[in-house]
């Protein structure tokens, strides 16, 4: 064997054989076939590009369900309207332990559903009766707004096709005529607009238009899970149609798949303490004492190096 | 005042000083750099070089042009198709890395910012998945901002403000991964290829 392949100190410069090895080469070789490689796929497979969905679209296809969710804002009752920080105190959020992170990040992006998503836009209504509506309204209690609100939530959940509802007795107050005011207001596509510009009249930031969007109960989730891209359906990582989405994510989202994940109401933050976990494992591989042996006990490096050590062996 | 004091000096002593240029630019390697494994690294790279310019064209039309544009949408889909490239060299690259023990011989820096590019490009897939204005962006913010919000991230980082995004995807993202690259590779020159696992050889 020549010495000078016997064991050498990994930390020191090598002096051992070399052979020539033209870098700048290699790497224009490697552009020119990624590069082509790249554009034969894109010319081949084309990317998907599903047109986004709108508050106008939600009325239009899912009118139940629009008015549902617009009545759920004003019950309270909806995801947004019971989330917790970023956006309310309605709830605690998430916990890991003792650990509250999402409560204690506070609420850097306030939002009020009912108000926000509901009250505030119908403000460019001049309807008389969705303004008599909305004054009726704000003069209520708060305690008398959600009494008419989930009267009215609790009669349009036993009427599931319906838009509008009677109110022969006055049990859902103004309620009907501002849902049925909101729904007009989204049919046009004034709504979308509305909501996006709320701070800004070019609008950049869709959270309050997006979040009325999946407070959703039928129209958003299941237009996704006819996609595939329902959580129990390896969601994140998958786009629409047969693509490969960010398959590099499938350990993320391999945790929502089983127990204890799936079940918990803080699912999210244990996926994400976990990930954390897993993620400091490998960025601290080279100093873990056990783990940072592997790859000497299972010889995939004598595959790797098969020329080197046959050399050796020689 | 000596000028070994200066912090011009001291920063020439630690980086320039530190290499020759056939350090920098070797036109020899040791022997046993001889395996297809070695293409996967530089191979990223290239995709990396690709993203940039797909994403480059992009970012000058403008975010919806390829909606309306058949050019965009191809120029889209060479972007999308460059991301995936870069991704299976990237991850064939760190396992390779891994099975070699590449952190040997103090090389652990070299494999820290190899992970944390990989974390880094990570980052960078997804707000570009969030930035599409399409289903896919609007589906995938609502769903992701439950995890960010769980941890506190949401109240910073708001996976629903498309411009907050945008501007963190075509902007600081790229930026860093480019430099995390760079100082990859220059750790790679610097204290070069790890030699095979010897028997007993490892620290």
């Amino acid at each position: 064997m020549s010495p000078q392949l016997s064991k050498h100190d990994p930390a020191k410069k090598w002096d051992g054989p070399t052979r020539k090895y033209d870098l700048i080469k290699e790497f224009v070789i490697a552009l020119v076939v990624v590069g082509l490689l790249a554009i034969s796929l894109a010319a081949l497979f084309s990317s998907p590009d599903e047109p986004a969905l709108t508050l106008k679209s939600w009325a239009i296809a899912d009118a139940p369900d629009f008015v549902a969710t617009a009545t759920g804002e004003l019950a309270g009752t909806t995801v947004s309207a019971g989330y917790g920080a970023p956006y309310n105190t309605a709830a605690e959020g998430q916990v890991l332990g003792p650990l509250k992170l999402q409560k204690w990040a506070g609420v850097r992006i306030p939002i009020n559903p009912a108000d926000d998503f509901v009250i505030a836009p119908l403000a460019i209504d001049n309807d008389p009766a969705v303004v008599s509506a909305i004054a009726t309204w704000k003069a209520a209690s708060a305690d008398q707004q959600g009494k008419w609100a989930n009267a009215y939530a609790d009669a349009l959940s036993k009427a599931p096709k319906a838009t509008t509802l009677p109110d022969p007795t006055g049990a859902f107050g103004p309620v009907p005529a501002i849902a049925t005011g909101l729904y007009g207001l989204a049919r046009t596509g004034a709504l979308d607009g509305l909501l996006a510009a709320g701070d800004t009249p070019l609008p950049t930031n869709f959270t309050k238009p997006l979040l009325f969007l999946a407070d959703s109960g039928t129209y958003f989730p299941d237009y996704a899970g006819a996609r595939h891209l329902q959580g129990d359906q390896w969601g994140v990582m998958n786009e629409t149609g047969s693509y490969p989405g960010q398959s590099w994510l499938w350990l993320y989202s391999f945790w929502y798949q089983i127990d204890p994940f799936k079940s918990s109401g803080n699912a999210d933050v244990l996926v994400m303490a976990t990930m954390t976990i897993l993620s400091l494992a490998l960025l601290f591989m080279p100093f873990l004492p056990i783990l940072r042996r592997v790859p000497e006990w299972i010889p995939i490096h004598r595959i790797i190096w098969r020329d080197w050590y046959r050399r050796k062996e020689e | 005042m000596s000028s070994k004091k200066m912090w011009t000096t001291r920063v020439r002593e630690s980086t320039l000083e530190k290499f020759e240029p056939e350090d920098l630019l070797p036109d020899r390697q040791p022997a046993y750099v001889a395996s297809w494994i070695y293409i996967f690294g530089v191979a990223t790279i290239a995709a990396f070089v690709m993203l940039v310019i797909s994403g480059l064209i992009l970012t000058f039309e403008g975010p919806a042009w390829w909606h309306t544009s058949s050019i965009g949408h191809f120029f889209n889909s060479i972007h999308l198709w460059s991301v995936e490239l870069f991704f299976v060299f990237m991850v064939v690259h760190l396992w390779g890395k891994f099975w070699m023990a590449a952190w040997r011989g103090r090389r652990w820096m070299t494999w820290i910012t190899g992970v944390i590019s990989f974390f880094a490009s990570i980052v960078t897939g997804f707000t570009g998945y969030l930035i599409q204005t399409n289903f896919d962006s609007q589906w995938i913010a609502t769903q992701a901002k439950d995890s960010f919000n769980s941890v506190g991230i949401g109240a910073y980082f708001n996976a629903l403000n498309t411009g907050q995004a945008m501007l963190i995807h075509v902007s600081l993202l790229p930026l860093a991964l480019g430099g995390l690259v760079v100082w990859h590779v220059i750790l790679v020159r610097r204290k070069g290829v790890v030699p095979p696992i010897e028997a007993g050889g490892s620290e």
